[in-house]
């Protein structure tokens, strides 16, 4: 029989030799292989010790961003909201009062804001869609947690911390992805 | 009251001895299963359980209680005597068999001479094989107390494949005992002990056959077709839950520690540490040295038996039946014959 490529290969029907019959040479051989594997490099990453590395232009979990300043960037304007495939976001905008300018950059501020991580896709639109660079994706992902409410995410937990009065944390939050 | 003059210091001292045994074979049991799971881990390139205790050494513990923590679960319509006694009987059985066995030399202690083996009885062998061959009355009543038709499949194939593999695991013995001329377990090992060679180097087939069928008695992958999930569920204890459960999956631990016990007593020299003169150090030091060396011995058996296990997949029922009928059997009479025509030779 002609076949179509040259890759078949023809099933071998001799009958097995005696040292094959005996099959203790193979499972020793068998053997021979797991015991090797006593040795080999384990890739298991031992999570909460250890964390697998991100490239970075991973999208994990959102981080509202404040200015050089410490202020809130958000204006909630709604266009994340608007953008998110999702309906993961929810915002309400109240008007910055008379003594916040050092809270809030600019008239309006979001009063609620709210991200759920369970509808969430992390696809990374509400960050293109954002006109004030106030909301991106960090390298993070959202840890495990106990009730479905734990995974609604409100502004204190977005929030990026104070450049000014915590520094640390804000440029640990700021990551590789400025 | 002559009925009560008999040395009562030595039903002390024997009681002391099996308290001993008795623990130290469960904790042994216990860290087993857990060896068993790093092994199979370390074999997978995984880490295996790590998290309980550091490097997850209390992980047993806390297998032992979650299972006592399971409801205990009776179907209503199974045979509720049988079913409660099937697990205490595979628990019992595995254990007994650790009467026969010398853990080493003897001790000096309080001006007596304590012999580290709790029964020297004279037929030890057939002790060992009358106790095994009970075992499988515990997988036996289990599966058919559960009034389960996997349990009971299971529990038939569990029988059929005992009893298949305990006629080669005869006649290999026979050879040995052909060699050693006696079945006193304690004889055979001081032999050893006291000769330049252990039993294996006389007897490697028949050593090969013997492990083969041990592993067949002990239901290890790649004999463990009583507990098949593919085809039974789960195998004669389906039904069974909590410490009911955990007595079985117990038992098999048990029962492959004492097999490698046997093994190492029988063809590897017991308590005998090879290369070393005993008589130079105090019988004490000697004795413990024994028991150590005999540890080892069944650590090595125990390890091999998971390595077997995490490399070779499962037989199927009629490989299985044609391996024990047809091969075994048959290679241990060649082996029986062989060893009698080689002693008649010497003479």
């Amino acid at each position: 029989m002609q076949t179509l490529t040259n890759k078949a290969l023809a099933v071998q029907r001799q009958p097995m030799t005696f040292w094959e019959r005996l099959y203790l040479i193979n499972i020793i051989k068998g053997m021979m292989i797991t015991f090797s594997h006593m040795f080999k490099k384990q890739p298991t990453i031992r999570y909460p010790e250890q964390k697998r590395e991100f490239s970075p232009v991973f999208r994990g979990l959102h981080v509202l961003n404040r200015d050089e300043e410490g202020r809130e960037r958000c204006t909630a304007c709604g266009l994340c909201a608007v953008a998110c495939p999702a309906e993961a976001i929810t915002m309400e905008a109240a008007e910055r009062m008379e003594g916040e300018e050092n809270i809030y950059r600019e008239e309006k501020y979001a009063a609620k804001y709210e991200i759920n991580m369970l509808r969430c896709i992390f696809c990374g639109l509400c960050e293109e869609a954002c006109p004030k660079d106030a909301i991106y994706l960090s390298e993070t992902f959202a840890p495990a947690n106990y009730t479905r409410k734990g995974f609604i995410y409100d502004k204190n937990d977005l929030l990026i911390p104070n450049p000014l009065t915590n520094a640390n944390d804000y440029a640990k939050a700021k990551g590789v992805q400025a | 009251m002559t009925l009560l003059s008999f040395d009562w210091a030595l039903i002390i001292e024997k009681l002391i001895l099996i308290v001993i045994i008795v623990l130290t074979t469960l904790l042994i049991t216990l860290y087993t299963t857990f060896g068993e799971r790093k092994v199979a881990a370390i074999l997978q390139d995984r880490p295996g359980p790590n998290r309980a205790g550091p490097f997850g050494l209390l992980q047993p513990l806390a297998d032992g209680l979650k299972l006592i923590m399971k409801e205990e679960i009776i179907p209503t319509s199974a045979s509720k005597w049988l079913f409660i006694l099937g697990p205490g009987l595979a628990m019992t059985a595995s254990l007994m068999t650790s009467a026969v066995i010398p853990w080493g030399t003897d001790v000096h202690l309080f001006g007596r001479t304590i012999a580290l083996q709790v029964a020297d009885v004279n037929i030890g062998i057939l002790y060992i094989f009358a106790v095994v061959s009970m075992g499988v009355y515990g997988i036996m009543i289990g599966g058919w107390a559960s009034n389960n038709k996997f349990s009971l499949m299971s529990a038939l194939r569990a029988a059929s494949q005992a009893i298949s593999y305990e006629i080669a695991m005869g006649l290999a013995l026979i050879a040995l005992l052909m060699t050693t001329g006696s079945l006193s377990l304690k004889t055979i090992v001081a032999d050893q002990a006291a000769g330049h060679w252990w039993n294996v180097v006389y007897q490697p087939l028949g050593f090969i056959i013997f492990f083969i069928c041990a592993m067949a008695e002990c239901n290890r992958t790649p004999f463990d077709l009583p507990e098949a999930e593919n085809e039974l569920n789960f195998g004669y204890h389906q039904e069974y839950s909590s410490m009911k459960l955990g007595f079985y999956l117990f038992a098999e631990y048990v029962n492959m520690i004492m097999s490698s016990a046997i093994m190492a007593s029988m063809y590897f020299g017991g308590y005998d540490l090879p290369f070393f003169d005993e008589t130079t150090v105090a019988p004490n030091i000697a004795a413990m040295i024994g028991v150590g060396t005999l540890l080892i011995k069944i650590v090595l058996f125990v390890f091999l038996f998971m390595w077997i296990r995490w490399t070779i997949p499962r037989f199927r029922y009629d490989q299985l039946m044609n391996l024990g009928w047809k091969t075994m059997i048959p290679l241990a009479l060649f082996n029986m014959l062989l060893t009698g025509a080689l002693i008649l030779a010497k003479l």
